[in-house]
């Protein structure tokens, strides 16, 4: 996993509440056995026409969304399946942070857990960001903080994962660094 | 000791080393549930470290998502006709033969949707741990078991160490008043209680259903009940497990037998929130109030009495794309809405005594001409135990497609689905845009719901039909 710091963009704003995984990257998919160019599918259904050409009007074709590593999103986003595609799409597209009040708990931890910073904020800031697409944000992990223009709010986020997330390394290796208290655990169930 | 909930009776016993500031708990895994989607990527991280599955003994691999289920491609010579599926099933194959996994193969007849199976097992079991990457392992917590959908790195984690790093839970009581009244099922129930707690409203949090309107619901009704915790937004749901789950588990093939089940039976008994016990929140419920549920929008939680009208929600742009998609509008009366295709099955509503009451109303009626009934077994013990009491021939007999199990119409990935525009009425457990194809209407509500709506060929109040 690439350590992540600084992230700093202008925001593609998807405003709809609940945007679910299914949206995020239809079923259909999902036949794949690798994690890789998930990308081109993100948001298929909205983002691309029944012929498969671009949709002009949604907010990833958009010109000036060229190149912008904050998503903003209405509230609950990332619900529904579990499937870690869906931070795969987004990270292959080359989305590094996503902004919201509320991140479903599946999705949030598959994010953390590939590079791609979930960010939760309080309603006026959530409403704020929802209201000024293309806003130049700057997310300093290092510091817990999201700087908009002329502010600063900070955030919170799962200690352990903002220290893999710093350092660019993945829970394997300390899961595995516990396999002597999880054989003693396994001897004491007689498990 | 203080007072506990079953959720925290539960974590406590599979805490390896406790959570600090710094660091989330190492939790045990007692049992890890493996499916073709969401395995292979875990698979190959195994094989990049060079790492066995550490416990292939708590692992247990099933095919359901992708998989056909025309009888011919099962056990014919037909081949998938998706060329992706086939090639997921068979990295399926081959992973679970390199890595010593137990897979319930194509033809196995112990098959099915992987939260069907485990209980039918009897692997899924009071007070355990339980995972797999599918957010519907919420399934499993009727039995009294932790157990939620996680995604595949944390696949590979299990895989190489039977546990994950977790933050704890918050707890959530949903408590059950009153009885169900005769044609409401748990199918209506779940619906309406994500209807009153939102679809994000269980976020961080485990539910515990409780309460008399839980306890006098058989295992099956249960299992339909916790499945959807998460469109609730919960990872995981639970009901504290007594005589019925004892009843339900006694003789299953990996149940323990003897003296052993006696001394389960011990254990399992304490599995219960202690009175005195405080939940984070709670809400309130009264079954005996309800009626049959239908959604009319792109989420659970857009749901409503059968017998109302959509609501009228002035200037709210989210309202009116999910009706815009629905082709409905806000003041429409759901009941004689006009229906394409109606779906029994999925995790939800596959199991037994979903087909059973499926069979109540369509026995001696007939699908509506124009209506695609389509009904697919949650595993393929249920389908031999169908077909035993006669159910499938009362199905054939009403024009039903009778299909081999899996997840099928549910999500459309072995390529049952939904067309563009049409309206179906499907007992799965989501009605988000194109979850059943591309463009397709999802209505989500009972099996009885379901199979009368299919002989009327509109949406109706199943009571007239029972």
């Amino acid at each position: 996993m690439q350590a992540v710091s600084l992230i700093r963009s202008r925001t593609v704003v998807l405003p709809a509440p609940n945007i679910d995984t299914d949206q995020i990257i239809p079923a259909r998919f999902l036949t794949v056995t690798t994690r890789e160019g998930l990308g081109k599918q993100l948001f298929a259904d909205w983002r691309y026409d029944a012929a498969g050409q671009p949709r002009p009007e949604f907010a990833l074709n958009r010109p000036e969304a060229a190149g912008c590593t904050v998503l903003v999103a209405g509230r609950n986003f990332g619900c529904g399946s579990s499937r870690e595609h869906a931070p795969w799409a987004l990270v292959d597209h080359g989305f590094r942070a996503v902004i919201s009040s509320e991140i479903a708990d599946i999705f949030r931890n598959n994010s953390l857990k590939n590079g791609l910073l979930p960010v939760v904020v309080d309603d006026s800031t959530h409403a704020w960001l929802l209201e000024h697409p293309g806003a130049e944000v700057s997310i300093d992990l290092a510091n817990n903080s999201l700087n908009l223009p002329g502010r600063a709010v900070n955030f919170r986020i799962e200690a352990f994962a903002r220290y893999c997330l710093l350092n660019g390394v993945d829970e394997m290796g300390f899961l595995r660094g516990k396999l002597p208290d999880i054989e003693r655990y396994e001897a004491a169930r007689g498990w | 000791m203080a007072a506990r909930t079953l959720f925290e009776k539960v974590w406590a016993a599979h805490e390896v080393v406790p959570e600090t500031a710094d660091t989330p708990a190492v939790l045990y895994i007692d049992l890890h549930l493996i499916h073709e989607v969401t395995s292979p990527q875990a698979f190959s991280v195994l094989r990049s470290l060079q790492l066995p599955v550490r416990r292939p003994d708590r692992t247990l691999a099933t095919l359901d998502h992708s998989t056909p289920t025309r009888t011919e491609q099962v056990f014919g010579n037909v081949p998938i006709v998706l060329d992706d599926a086939a090639k997921q099933v068979q990295a399926m194959q081959r992973n679970c033969a390199e890595f010593g996994v137990e897979l319930f193969d194509l033809r196995d007849a112990r098959r099915g949707i992987v939260h069907i199976i485990g209980p039918e097992l009897g692997a899924s079991q009071p007070g355990t741990t339980i995972v797999c990457g599918d957010s519907h392992t919420s399934t499993h917590g009727a039995f009294g078991a932790l157990a939620f959908g996680i995604g595949s790195t944390e696949v590979g984690h299990v895989f190489a160490t039977q546990c994950l790093l977790q933050r704890k839970p918050k707890t959530f009581a949903i408590n059950v008043a009153g009885r169900l009244q005769p044609g409401v099922t748990a199918k209506d129930l779940i619906l309406a209680i994500i209807g009153q707690v939102g679809v994000g409203g269980g976020t961080g949090h485990v539910f515990e259903y409780r309460g008399p309107g839980i306890n006098a619901l058989s295992m099956d009704e249960r299992m339909t009940i916790c499945n959807m915790s998460i469109e609730a937004g919960a990872r995981a749901g639970m009901v504290a497990p007594d005589e019925t789950t004892f009843a339900y588990l006694k003789g299953r093939p990996r149940v323990p037998t003897g003296a052993a089940w006696e001394q389960a039976l011990e254990h399992w008994r304490a599995l219960v929130t202690d009175p005195g016990a405080s939940f984070d929140k709670q809400v309130d419920i009264d079954a005996s109030t309800l009626t049959p549920m239908i959604t009319y929008g792109t989420n659970p939680g857009m749901v409503l009495p059968i017998g109302e009208s959509i609501p009228q929600k002035r200037g709210d742009a989210v309202f009116d794309k999910a009706l815009a998609y629905m082709g409905f509008t806000a003041g429409d009366a759901m009941l004689g809405k006009p229906i394409d295709v109606a779906f029994i099955g999925s995790c939800t509503n596959g199991r037994l005594e979903d087909l059973q009451a499926a069979a109540r109303v369509l026995k001696g009626r007939k699908v509506a001409a124009g209506v695609r009934l389509l009904i697919v077994p949650g595993s393929q013990a249920v389908k031999r135990e169908a077909e035993g009491l006669g159910l499938a021939k009362i199905f054939i007999d009403a024009g039903a497609e009778w299909r081999e199990s899996g997840c099928s119409m549910c999500l459309g990935m072995n390529g049952d689905t939904v067309a563009k525009g049409k309206y179906a009425v499907s007992t799965s457990n989501r009605n988000f845009e194109g979850r059943q194809g591309v463009g397709a209407r999802t209505l989500l509500a009972s099996p009885y719901t379901a199979a009368a709506s299919a002989v009327a060929g509109r949406l109706v109040d199943p009571r007239e039909m029972l």
